[in-house]
């Protein structure tokens, strides 16, 4: 049994090195924020940096885990900002405590996201390859279209939905959700501190379920899934269980996202399909199935534009290189021959998490 | 039916017929290289782009104009296969190329970007025909709603018979079944490829000239919308199939003009994305396509 | 006594190609059953067609007294039913160990959250799992590379853990695909010796095909000759190979 005790020590140094990073990066950050040697642009950055992190680690357990592409991510981080901004926009000022709200609001952000995960997931998961990844973009736009046209608004009667911007509502009444407007108004809970904590919880969450049982047999299905079936692994079970957490962690990356600006709106840049490609090249500069490489590459692509002010022009032509670069560097089998080859460090003794 | 319906109608045949002409590039790529060029819609793009210096700053005709976007593109399109898809060709994971061409898709957009400027730029009109007037003046079809449609039949009936009769035709054919066996037949299967990546590239770049006509503002990410619902069309119409593809573009048109103007106008888009899952997961093969089975 | 495994009638057509035609066989517990015939005989489609990767268009499958014609792949494997496939197919990038602990997973058992939680029945269950996937390593001599990658397992050792894969489901019957397929004829000797130690270690019931005559006959109390998706002849492996019918369609002249 001796081998198997130092693959679990590995496991778990390797989960240390991890969270210790998080850990390390919050303390340094909160220091620097406590003693004012932070800019101001710098400190708004804190708590995007953790949404693309979640974002980043939460689309891995779908790229690199289950092996699938989801270019609708962005689309369950929506579900998770509107439905969480709904509710704290509506219960403002009704409740003692800002923390329990947040809290609340959390919470059903992340059901939102996993409720649409799982129901857009049983009918998709069928399909696999490009035709999953179409349709998933698909989802994630139909998302934001609806969501642009949704008008939500509240009085003494109780709710009034429409798609259209004419409503009778009392004179105490207030629109919550105003279709291109989105929301107003919504309670800036989120700080960097709820970030990292959320940061810690998604890498928990993904790191353990990917070293069990579960994540085994998504594994299996990634790597042969007739040979899955052949030794009785429900398919259809564990990919939706993927793709239904992956996408309840996006939701959790939108209720920072809702709960760090007082306007949200459903626009192309932060939840089309732009962004779901934006998270997609964290992945592959982090290394498809490697976690904590994708949360490093997340933070490293969103502050490299910014601190080179100079470069921020250019900053969706470098990642469009990256991405082309990376996957040619990773996967062409003529470099990884020369790797092979001119590099002694390879990748022989690769990991499926690191 | 109303004079209003036929109108709709056939402004949806234009605009379908564009996706008709993108999508038959998704469709031959897609049955042939066995790859979801995600960048196809871009080169519509750079297409116009070229179509729009050639002809406003360089004061040459629009037929000339015409030709020179039809050049850089399948040019642009050999390349692009050449250097960022074929070195893919064998990897161990089919989502390496198709991130690949997300990736070009996005290094295009972004050195329009860059060369253009975020801002729209008006398309010159490049059919000089006021089109006709029938039922009495209450119907007016347009010039360039004529000739897109013309257009489009035309380049089907071309490309069916380039694809049944010649024998680069036949040599696309056979590597679309079996690209192992194509090679032991001695059929050059990396020029197949690169020869449907020009025929589609120089197709997108037609497409880019004639959308631009009907919808004449041209921005870096002009190509990208149009591009993604060619591929919901070319796999409504059945993937790889040609006419599958040029009555995919025309019912996807249709529908989304009618859409439109009957549901929603900001909703159009989600109804052409609905209609692509509803087609993908009621019958994945598409209206036209054929079945394939996993070999175990 | 009833037979294990008693299949009556079995075909299947691709398009206008009856690929499996009027397939009978009936094997009894312990058997150590061969099914043998030319290329493109129909061999691995009786065997897709024996786990639910093909619904049979006639016919009926028997498995230990219970119907399991047209069911799923994941159910007829949970009916007892495990098996290894012609071009071998691993979890690649998985290691060795993990690969087994697949094939454990419908025997030891705990819950996604008590997974992510760590709860205690994560590792009593994990530990066992540990135990049992290291017992089956050592069956075939793998232990060693317990932690390698799949993939990176020399052929004939993934041939190996393949089987014991399958073993780990703990079937009643054990399907194996051209189990000696690329294998130099030292390997295959030794992989014949292991498929008898199997047999009796486990008590397990296998049905094995193989396209090479000598071989089978070797270690196979029964045989089934399968030609042009019909079956040629059938029955105790002396009588088969002395058939002048099978020696004229398979041994050729």
């Amino acid at each position: 049994m001796a081998k198997t005790k130092k693959k679990i020590s590995r496991q778990t140094r390797s989960n240390i090195i991890t969270y210790g990073i998080v850990i390390l990066a919050c303390i340094i950050v909160q220091t620097m924020i406590n003693s004012g040697s932070i800019s101001s642009l710098m400190e708004g950055l804190m708590v995007p940096l953790c949404i693309y992190a979640i974002l980043a680690v939460s689309l891995n357990l779908v790229v690199g885990i289950l092996g699938e592409l989801s270019l609708g991510h962005a689309g369950f981080m929506c579900v998770g900002a509107f439905a969480s901004a709904f509710f704290s926009k509506c219960m403002r000022g009704e409740m003692e405590s800002d923390g329990l709200r947040f809290f609340l609001a959390l919470l059903i952000g992340v059901a939102a996201a996993a409720l649409f995960g799982l129901l857009i997931g049983i009918p998709v998961l069928r399909l696999k390859g490009d035709y999953l990844a179409i349709v998933t973009l698909a989802f994630g736009e139909i998302i934001k279209n609806l969501v642009n046209v949704l008008y939500i608004g509240k009085d003494s009667g109780g709710f009034h939905i429409s798609t259209q911007d004419v409503m009778e509502l009392d004179a105490d009444g207030t629109m919550i959700i105003s279709g291109p407007q989105g929301i107003t108004g919504t309670p800036r809970d989120a700080t960097f501190l709820i970030g990292i904590i959320l940061v810690l919880i998604t890498l928990f969450i993904v790191i353990n379920l990917t070293n069990s049982r579960s994540g085994r047999a998504i594994m299996s299905i990634r790597d042969n899934r007739i040979a899955a079936e052949s030794i009785g692994i429900n398919v259809t079970k564990y990919k939706l269980m993927a793709f239904t957490v992956s996408a309840a962690l996006a939701g959790s990356a939108g209720v920072l996202y809702a709960h760090n600006l007082s306007t949200l709106t459903a626009t192309t840049n932060n939840f089309g399909y732009n962004q779901s490609i934006m998270i997609l090249v964290f992945v592959v500069l982090g290394g498809i199935g490697n976690i904590r490489g994708s949360m490093i590459a997340a933070v490293i692509l969103t502050l490299l534009p910014e601190l080179l002010r100079g470069l921020s022009d250019y900053r969706m032509l470098i990642y469009a290189i990256v991405l082309i670069v990376m996957m040619l560097f990773n996967w062409a089998p003529k470099a990884i021959e020369w790797r092979e080859k001119y590099l002694s460090f390879g990748r022989k003794k690769k990991e499926a998490v690191k | 039916m109303s004079m209003s319906f036929i109108s709709y109608l056939i402004n949806g045949l234009s605009l379908g017929s564009v996706y008709a002409i993108i999508a038959l590039g998704y469709t031959m790529v897609y049955g042939i290289a066995k790859m979801l060029n995600f960048a196809h819609g871009d080169v519509i793009m750079i297409g116009a782009y070229t179509a729009l210096i050639a002809i406003s700053q360089t004061g040459l005709s629009p037929v000339i104009g015409v030709l020179i976007a039809v050049v850089v593109c399948t040019v642009l399109g050999v390349v692009i296969e050449g250097v960022a898809y074929r070195p893919l060709r064998n990897a161990s994971s089919s989502l390496a190329v198709l991130i690949t061409a997300i990736g070009v898709s996005y290094l295009l957009q972004n050195i329009a970007l860059l060369i253009f400027g975020p801002n729209a730029q008006t398309f010159p009109s490049v059919i000089k025909w006021d089109g006709v007037s029938l039922a009495g003046g209450k119907l007016n079809i347009s010039g360039e709603t004529i000739v897109t449609i013309g257009a489009c039949i035309l380049i089907m009936i071309v490309l069916m018979t380039f694809v049944q009769k010649s024998k680069q035709g036949q040599a696309m054919r056979a590597v679309s079944e079996d690209r192992g066996a194509a090679q032991l037949m001695g059929i050059n299967v990396n020029g197949t490829i690169a020869l449907t990546f020009a025929i589609g590239s120089a197709l997108a770049a037609i497409a880019g000239v004639l959308l631009c006509s009907a919808y004449p503002t041209l921005t870096p990410y002009t190509g990208a919308m149009p591009g993604i619902k060619a591929f919901v069309a070319a796999v409504f119409g059945g993937i790889g199939s040609i006419p599958g593809a040029f009555i995919g573009g025309l019912l996807l048109g249709v529908i989304e003009i009618l859409g439109r103007a009957y549901i929603s106008s900001q909703m159009a888009d989600a109804i052409v994305f609905a209609v692509l899952i509803v087609v993908l997961l009621v019958k994945p093969t598409g209206l036209l396509g054929k079945k394939i089975q996993e070999k175990v | 006594m009833a037979a294990l495994l008693d299949v009556k009638n079995l075909g299947i057509s691709f398009g206008g190609l009856r690929a499996v035609n009027g397939f009978d066989i009936s094997i009894e517990q312990g058997e150590l059953y061969g099914l043998i015939g030319p290329n493109g005989a129909g061999k691995t489609t009786v065997f897709n067609l024996l786990t639910g990767v093909y619904k049979p268009d006639t016919g009926k499958i028997i498995l230990d007294g219970k119907d399991i014609t047209g069911r799923k792949t994941i159910d007829i494997s949970k009916a007892g039913i495990a098996r290894t496939f012609q071009n071998i197919r691993l979890f690649k990038q998985l290691s060795v160990l993990d690969n087994v602990k697949v094939g454990l997973h419908n025997h030891h058992k705990y819950s996604a959250i008590e997974g992510v939680l760590r709860l205690p029945r994560y590792f009593k269950v994990e530990k066992e799992m540990n135990e049992r996937a290291m017992e089956l390593l050592k069956v075939f001599e793998l232990e060693k590379h317990a932690e390698t990658l799949a993939s990176n397992l020399p052929y004939g050792e993934q041939r190996k853990l393949e089987i014991a894969r399958a073993l780990a489901t703990d079937p009643k019957l054990l399907l194996l695909d051209e189990p000696a397929a690329g294998m130099n004829p030292n390997e295959t000797g030794s992989l014949m010796e292991m498929i008898q130690f199997v047999r009796e270690k486990f008590h397990m019931t296998i049905l094995l095909i193989e396209h090479d005559m000598k071989l089978v006959s070797g270690i196979c109390e029964k045989l089934t000759v399968l030609n042009f998706g019909e079956v040629l002849a059938q029955g105790k492996t002396a009588e088969v190979l002395n058939d002048p019918q099978v020696i004229t369609a398979y041994l050729g002249e």
